[in-house]
């Protein structure tokens, strides 16, 4: 099989509010390839997860970034959305007043481009959340408003489920997570791994990784990757911690 | 055209009995600007009882002796009370053809997808707007359950006694300049009985049997709830309704006795050449209930503060406002709770949105009176700045005299979010799309008391309003 890439990002350097993020981040996602992004917190890696997706607050400063072959940094969000792109949100939104069911409606027919029937959506509607194991009325609910954080991480593998995104980054998704939580949430995210969905999984641990097997394991540390590996590598952070992989790079500052 | 309108119209005068088509005096030239003569042409015509008639003169005493409030809008400046109209016939009024309906509310009628009789009635050119069938099966079965249900004319001309027994006595004349002014020159508006123990199923809507006095400059609308009833009158459209007289005034009272469960739902959409001063007040018996639910998206300035007296032991108050301001506009709208009783408990929820250089303000009062032990009281008011150049403010004034109460009062001033509008834009959602939604999200809490028919057009309405091509 011919490797496609479906996300190369080359030299990327973010800002937020002037302060440098990104320090000139590579990385390239085939078709089909579960990517885990790890690393301390504050590391960049929300900020990188944000600017693929489009969020104004974050300044590319250089650095390209290719979708599908289509070099996506000047798009809109909701222009890479209908091209297949899908952030699940770390800290997702609420938005009071506006239903779960409204929302997944004004979505689905956005990135389709068209409006499904009603009972079309219903019927799907209540397909993926019996399968997330969400209950009914869950639909009814405002956006985000009061959800628990398992409502919240749920809701977002809802939104992709029902969007059916060609690439998805999921940042932290499995944290603030019981066990029970968690392994329905792999459950959803592994029902749509295939062939064509390219993934970016964010987490600051390894837990997530027991259910999502990643092709490859990349380190962020102060915006740059560090080291990249296969699964094996998670487990190794797991061990050393990321201390490990500072020394490393520091030593490797210290040589070049 | 016009004059078959014209035609039309005076027939149906004929009909409503006004009783202002007296051969001998037929011609009423309306004058501008107020004196004691056209206080008595006006009750005259009516053929008012003598005691309306002096009601009114004392009031217009009031009225020009009141000075005009310091407080609220500078716009209240600018109101010019002798270049004024104080009474319009109806027929009179229709003068107009559709041609002199501003391009931009036929516009926003045609976008509404109003029927067309409607918006001849809206816009101003034809006196009324009736829908028979409906208003007339409705009455029926009110008949049959001894509620009144009357334009205010015919209220005080069909009942006199309930009248006299009620009127002015929740808002007298003095109360303030502007219900002064409605206390002299009043016409139309609703009144309403329901007789002890009735329970009006479905809500009483002014809309079916409208006309243009009872919307007019100075409506007068009362509404008695007698012991255990229950009953929900509705009036206004969310349409915009084409003006030309630029000062309106209304006061309503109502009266919710023991046990008694009273709502009135308003939305005005006056056209944006309007100033409209409205007192708007009701007392709460013995475990009644008085329900305000207010909208105002019309008008170049509204002042409006709907309050409850609450007067018995566990009577409940509740006001549930929104205001939109766009440019030109200034909504000066909140509430007031007069807790009177014990055991008493009230709500007031405000959402404005102020959007291209509108301003919005929230004026509310809690007044919690010595004695009235056990009182809950609370107030929450949000505001939505669409853009940096608009405005919102909030004067809450609490006036608590009691130690054992329970008064909570919590306050936002947002913009539309950047996370917010992220979120929705990450999910395909076009960014218009997106702020409609959260504007509509954040007014969902008024929207949903609402009629399924008066909500789908008020938030097709901020669609439009949203896109700037509302006039
Ligand atoms: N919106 C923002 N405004 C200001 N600083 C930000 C913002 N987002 C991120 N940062 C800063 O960027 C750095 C990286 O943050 P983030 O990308 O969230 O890290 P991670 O997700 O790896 O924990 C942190 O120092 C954080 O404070
Ligand atoms: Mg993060």
């Amino acid at each position: 099989m011919s490797k496609e890439p479906i996300l190369k990002i080359e030299d990327l350097h973010v800002a937020v509010e002037g302060k440098e993020i990104l320090k000139g981040l590579n990385l390239t996602i085939n078709k089909g390839e579960v990517h885990a992004l790890m690393g301390p917190n504050g590391s960049g890696k929300s900020t990188l997860a944000y600017v693929l997706m489009g969020h104004p607050k974050y300044q590319v400063t250089s650095g390209r970034v290719w979708y599908k072959g289509e070099e996506i940094l000047a798009l809109k969000p909701n222009e890479r959305a209908k091209k297949g792109l899908f952030l699940a949100f770390q800290y997702p939104t609420p938005i009071p007043g506006v239903t779960v069911m409204n929302f997944l409606r004004a979505a689905l027919k956005a990135v389709q481009g068209k409006e499904i029937p009603a009972k079309d959506f219903l019927k799907l509607l209540k397909e993926k959340m019996k399968f997330l194991e969400i209950s009914d009325q869950f639909s009814n609910r405002y956006i985000n408003d009061g959800f628990s954080g398992g409502e919240k991480k749920r809701h977002e593998i809802l939104q992709m489920a029902i969007l059916e995104p060609e690439m998805a980054i999921l940042d932290e998704t499995d944290s603030g997570l019981d066990i029970d939580a968690l392994k329905t949430v792999a459950k959803g995210v592994n029902r749509l791994i295939g062939p064509n969905l390219g993934i970016l999984l964010i987490t600051h641990y390894q837990r997530m990784l027991n259910y999502i097997k990643p092709d490859f394991v990349h380190v962020l540390v102060d915006g740059k990757i560090v080291q990249s590996g296969g699964d094996k590598l998670a487990l190794k952070l797991e061990e050393l911690g990321y201390d490990w992989t500072v020394e490393k790079t520091e030593t490797l500052s210290v040589e070049k | 055209m016009a004059e078959k309108e014209f035609t039309d119209v005076q027939d149906i005068g004929k009909d409503y009995k006004y009783g202002f088509k007296d051969p001998e005096k037929h011609v009423f030239k309306s004058k501008r600007g107020l004196t004691r003569e056209v206080v008595e042409e006006i009750s005259w015509m009516k053929k008012e009882p003598e005691w309306m008639r002096n009601f009114r003169l004392r009031a217009l005493d009031i009225f020009l002796k009141k000075p005009m409030p310091t407080w609220g809008s500078p716009i209240l400046a600018e109101i010019d009370f002798d270049n004024i109209f104080y009474y319009i016939k109806p027929m009179e009024n229709q003068g107009k053809s559709w041609d002199d309906v501003p391009e931009d509310i036929k516009r926003t009628y045609e976008k509404l997808g109003i029927p067309e009789a409607e918006r001849k009635f809206l816009g101003g050119v034809s006196a009324q707007y009736e829908s028979e069938v409906v208003y007339h099966s409705l009455r029926k079965d009110l008949q049959a359950q001894g509620v009144i249900f009357l334009d205010m004319d015919s209220g005080l001309r069909e009942y006199p006694d309930i009248v006299k027994k009620y009127f002015a006595t929740v808002i007298p004349a003095g109360d303030n300049k502007f219900s002064a002014l409605n206390s002299a020159v009043w016409s139309g508006g609703s009144f309403i009985y329901v007789p002890k123990g009735v329970d009006v199923k479905i809500p009483l809507q002014a809309y079916f049997r409208i006309n243009a006095e009872n919307m007019g400059q100075f409506e007068r609308t009362l509404i008695i709830a007698d012991e255990g009833s229950s009953v929900h009158y509705i009036e206004g459209c969310t349409a915009p309704v084409y003006s030309t007289d630029s000062l309106h005034s209304a006061v309503v009272e109502l009266i919710a006795l023991k046990g008694s469960k009273l709502r009135y739902t308003t939305i005005q959409n006056w056209s944006k050449n309007v100033y409209n001063l409205v007192t708007k007040r009701g007392i709460a018996h013995e475990d009644a209930t008085i329900r305000w639910v207010d909208g105002n998206l019309g008008s170049k300035l509204t002042m409006k503060y709907p309050s409850v007296y609450m007067v018995g032991k566990g009577a409940y108050g509740e006001v549930l406002s929104i205001a939109f301001a766009g440019k030109g506009q200034h909504q000066d709208a909140g509430a007031k709770m007069v807790h009177v009783a014990p055991g008493t408990s009230s709500t007031i929820v405000s959402k404005s949105i102020s959007k291209d250089s509108g301003r919005t303000s929230y004026r509310g009062l809690v007044k919690v009176y010595k004695g009235a032990t056990g009182v809950k009281s609370n107030v929450r008011c949000d505001a939505l700045l669409m853009d940096e150049e608009s405005r919102s403010d909030t004067y809450p004034t609490m006036e608590i005299d009691e130690e054992n109460v329970n008064v909570g009062h919590e306050a936002t001033v947002s913009k539309v979010g950047e996370e917010q509008l992220f979120y929705l834009t990450s999910r395909g959602i076009s960014e218009q799309e997106a702020t409609l939604m959260i504007v509509n999200g954040f007014i969902e809490p008024f929207t949903k008391e609402l009629p399924l028919e008066y909500a789908v057009e008020l938030n097709r309405l901020i669609q439009l309003e949203m896109e700037g091509s509302v006039g």
